[in-house]
């Protein structure tokens, strides 16, 4: 139960609110209680003047009947509790209760205490302890009472009646009570509702810590158990998604940082492992056959030149001997594509290695009665590349593509030619500050492809920028904060040289521009403000579009659904099972990316697949 | 001595039987005698009481391998001329062979005519190894210039100043194919990997000969008057009749395995 920190922070600030609202609550309810009390006592004390000042003028008349009409009367009040009128000797009498007339009072009684208290009677009282409160009886109402003291005066012992000697200095009291249940009543109320308060407010502080430690940190926790347990379980292609921007949110970005990094080593190693025992495989295999085949070479060769006046069986034999020589080359392509050898490039016209890799499948194909429809740009130029590894390229999309229709089907091979613009093609592979510092930063990539490393300044900030290495493309990562304005300077990280143009604005905004040297290939400029998209890079404008070779191999199989497509080219990623290494597609992409080319994906699912490969036509020999 | 005519013997060593009736029945087919064995050391037996003219040798072979045996022959001096074989046909076991003293390397499966042609050129190595050191001047074999290098011992590079090679073939290696009826040319621009088929020579008996690319590189001109006068090859084997002008790939890497011709002046 305890094992959760946000059951533990929950009890910790419900507990602290518990004592804070609990305290506050009971001083709330004491302080209403005393301020209802004084009231009441601020009421009685003038009820009792009233009575006294009203009652004065009988007094003086010594019409007694009419007193004690007038308290019997006052005493009607459903609030006052009693009033009545006592004597020096303390016997009542008038009272409210007529009963209560001529009893005698002991003057340890509660209201004759406050001034009996000593052995002699005070003659004065101060007005504040004229005030009692006592209970009625057992279980009865709270009763507050006022005693009166009735002083002697002048027109007192003066009036004719003569009841009254000179000397007297208090002739009576007059006590008047009225019952506290009504107040009672009303605390208890107060005391209520300042508890259903106190219960309302500590359950809305647990629930809304709740809500917020549900999403702030319950949530991120789980996720984050969750990855580290999908990561143990050994799926390195699990990211934690929805990252907030708290600490925990930076966790999970190290995180999915971290199994990233991983995931990119395991993925090496086991593809290097994977290789090699591949190739060992291969060498035993290449060993193994070619052994044999030398015999059925040779001895057919012998049939032929023995047989050649028998045109029949030259015929048959001439089938043996050139299957036998396929053979040979099959087993040869298994070897090449074993050893992972350096690219070895040489001028080949990309209809003729095709060709070759159908060979290859041929009868396949011949045996799933696929048709295959070819499309070949009669003056397709010959490109720069290695013959074997573009071969194992078309090769491996053919079988994929036999594999996709199953029985029954088509497979379209179109070449063609493409001129695509250096701008968002071009990639910037070096670079260097005037002090030729290299300023490619291979450990932070955009797009894929390392990117340059600029220092920033501005408004007295300083930090990094990193430009996108694709020419014309802009997914550039700012490290200051802020917008970049015309006051920017930009600078070799190592040795702080400008790189700012101190001759040339941008022509789109006017602002300053950059101007990086290419080794070789001249100068790219841009806008340092980076308030537009302007950049040049002469050199390679010269040079014009780039040409390129494409091929698109297309099938009428099942197709990929969308959601796997953007996976293929992935290490290990096969839909075959226990049939595919899943090392094919991620082979071609490594093939087609070292030739500076590029190969993407369309597919329907149901309609069928086209893999397009495009070959840069001008690449240089190394 | 009668080093020209007279039936010559053929050592075939191979742990496949098939292999080995396949080659014994080319040998026989041009009129050689043969003898076989189906391991290295039984071979270095043989060898120790029987002359032979040719060895054709395994590489991957049980106990002691092809490059072993290559040793032994040379330790014992012996310098009957060596072909290598295999199944397990790379680059690197085509080079390591010529570096390690075989004078040919055919990879396996061969057709007739490929081993034809070897096993005749290897014959006439051997032939005009034994006239050189018989000291008879009927024959003058051209030393290739020092400052040369050799792959095995048919074909010579030599670096130019400007960083291009040349290359072409050996004197000695002309002697053993000639006299040449046609010669194939690659294309200016190829590229040529070191130990792969550069240059086709086709002889009066219709065999094809293969001279191996002494190193890597792209083509950046080949000799058109050879095409024309192929005897160029014979007269001026070594700067008249040089064969592709390369720009080398890996000329440090491929370097190391190639043959001074300085070694052959002792």
């Amino acid at each position: 139960m305890f094992k959760k920190i946000s059951i533990k922070l929950i009890t910790v600030v419900s507990a602290t609110a518990v004592l804070i609202i609990g305290v506050y609550s009971y001083y709330n309810i004491k302080s209403q209680g005393d301020v209802l009390q004084a009231e009441v006592e601020r009421h009685i004390n003038q009820l009792s003047e009233s009575v006294k000042n009203s009652t004065r003028y009988v007094m003086l008349l010594n019409q007694r009947e009419h007193l004690q009409e007038m308290i019997t009367r006052i005493g009607k009040d459903p609030n006052i509790y009693n009033v009545r009128i006592l004597n020096k000797e303390g016997a009542i009498i008038y009272s409210a209760v007529k009963d209560d007339i001529g009893r005698m009072l002991d003057k340890n009684a509660e209201s004759c205490y406050a001034c009996h208290a000593a052995n002699k009677p005070l003659e004065k009282l101060p007005i504040k302890d004229r005030t009692r409160i006592f209970k009625s009886s057992e279980n009865g109402p709270r009763v507050m009472g006022v005693i009166n003291p009735i002083d002697n005066e002048k027109s007192c012992y003066d009036a004719d009646c003569h009841a009254h000697p000179q000397n007297e200095k208090v002739l009576g009291v007059l006590d008047v009570t009225i019952s506290l249940a009504d107040v009672d009543e009303q605390i208890k109320q107060n005391e209520i509702r300042e508890l259903i308060f106190a219960l309302i407010s500590i359950s809305a502080i647990g629930l809304i810590i709740w809500i917020f430690l549900k999403r702030w940190l319950d949530k991120p926790v789980k996720e984050l158990v969750q990855a580290t347990d999908q990561v143990a379980a050994g799926n390195l292609n699990y990211i934690i998604k929805n990252l907030s921007n708290d600490e925990l949110g930076t966790l999970g970005k190290s995180f999915n940082n971290m199994t990233k990094k991983l995931d990119e080593t395991s993925q090496q190693l086991y593809q290097s492992t994977k290789m090699a025992s591949l190739g060992q495989l291969a060498a035993g295999v290449a060993h193994e056959i070619n052994n044999p085949l030398t015999g059925v070479l040779t001895y057919s060769s012998f049939l032929l030149k023995r047989t050649k006046d028998n045109p029949q069986m030259q015929e048959d034999l001439n089938v043996i001997v050139r299957e036998t020589i396929r053979s040979r080359e099959i087993v040869k392509g298994l070897l090449d594509f074993a050893r992972q050898s350096t690219p070895k490039k040489s001028t080949i016209d990309v209809g003729e290695i095709f060709n070759r890799a159908l060979t290859v499948v041929n009868n396949q194909m011949k045996i799933n009665k696929i048709a295959l429809i070819k499309d070949f740009d009669e003056s397709l130029p010959k490109i720069t590349a290695d013959a074997n590894q573009i071969q194992q390229v078309f090769l491996n999309l053919l079988v994929n593509a036999i594999d996709a229709i199953g029985d029954n089907g088509t497979i379209t091979v179109r070449t063609s030619q493409v001129n695509l613009p250096p701008k968002g093609t071009m990639q910037i592979k070096k670079a260097v500050c005037p002090k030729t510092h290299n300023l490619i930063d291979s450990e932070y990539k955009i797009g894929g492809f390392p990117a340059l490393r600029l220092k920033i300044k501005l408004n007295g900030n300083e930090g990094f920028v990193h430009i996108d290495p694709v020419y014309g493309s802009h997914r550039h990562y700012f490290g200051i904060s802020g917008g970049i304005n015309n006051n920017v300077k930009l600078s070799c990280p190592v040795c702080d040289l400008s790189v700012l143009d101190k001759v040339n604005k941008c022509p789109k905004c006017g602002g300053p521009t950059y101007k990086i040297q290419i080794p070789n290939q001249g100068y790219i400029e841009g806008c340092a403000a980076f308030k537009d998209d302007w950049q040049r890079w002469e050199f390679i404008d010269r040079t014009g579009e780039s040409k390129f070779v494409e091929i698109d191999i297309t099938d009428t199989g099942c197709g990929i659904p969308p959601e796997i497509q953007s996976k293929i080219f992935e290490p290990f990623f096969s839909t075959k099972g226990q049939r595919g290494t899943g090392l094919g597609l991620s082979v071609i992409w490594g093939i087609v990316d070292n030739h500076k080319g590029t190969i993407s994906v369309q597919s329907d699912v149901g309609k069928g697949t086209t893999f397009s490969i495009r070959l840069p036509q001008n690449e240089s020999v190394r | 001595m009668n080093l020209a005519s007279g039936k010559k013997n053929i050592l075939i060593i191979d742990d496949e039987q098939v292999v080995i009736d396949s080659i014994s029945k080319i040998a026989k087919e041009s009129n050689f005698s043969f003898d076989s064995v189906l391991d290295a050391a039984s071979a270095l037996q043989k060898i120790s009481s029987i002359e032979f003219d040719l060895i054709i040798c395994d590489i991957m072979l049980p106990g002691m391998d092809g490059f072993q045996f290559l040793g032994a022959l040379e330790s014992k001096g012996i310098d009957t001329p060596v072909i290598m074989t295999t199944g397990y046909s790379t680059i690197e076991n085509a080079v390591k062979s010529l570096y390690s003293g075989a004078i040919e390397f055919i990879p396996k499966p061969f057709s007739i005519d490929e081993m034809t042609s070897v096993i005749k050129r290897g014959i006439k190595y051997n032939y005009l190894q034994r006239i050189r050191k018989s000291n008879d001047k009927s024959i003058l074999l051209v030393p290739c210039p020092a400052k040369y290098f050799r792959l095995g011992y048919s074909s010579w590079m030599n670096k130019d100043l400007d960083g291009s090679v040349l290359i072409g073939a050996t004197n000695f290696f002309i002697k053993t194919i000639e006299p040449i009826r046609k010669i194939e040319l690659l294309d200016v621009n190829e590229i040529l990997t070191q130990a792969s088929s550069a240059v086709k020579f086709e002889t009066e008996d219709g065999l094809i000969h293969q001279l191996y690319s002494v190193i890597s590189g792209s083509i950046l001109a080949r000799n058109e008057r050879l095409l024309k006068e192929p005897e160029l090859l014979e007269k001026d084997p070594y700067f008249d009749g040089w064969i592709y002008r390369l720009i080398p790939s890996e000329l440090e890497y491929e370097m190391k395995l190639l043959i001074p011709c300085s070694s052959d002046r002792t």
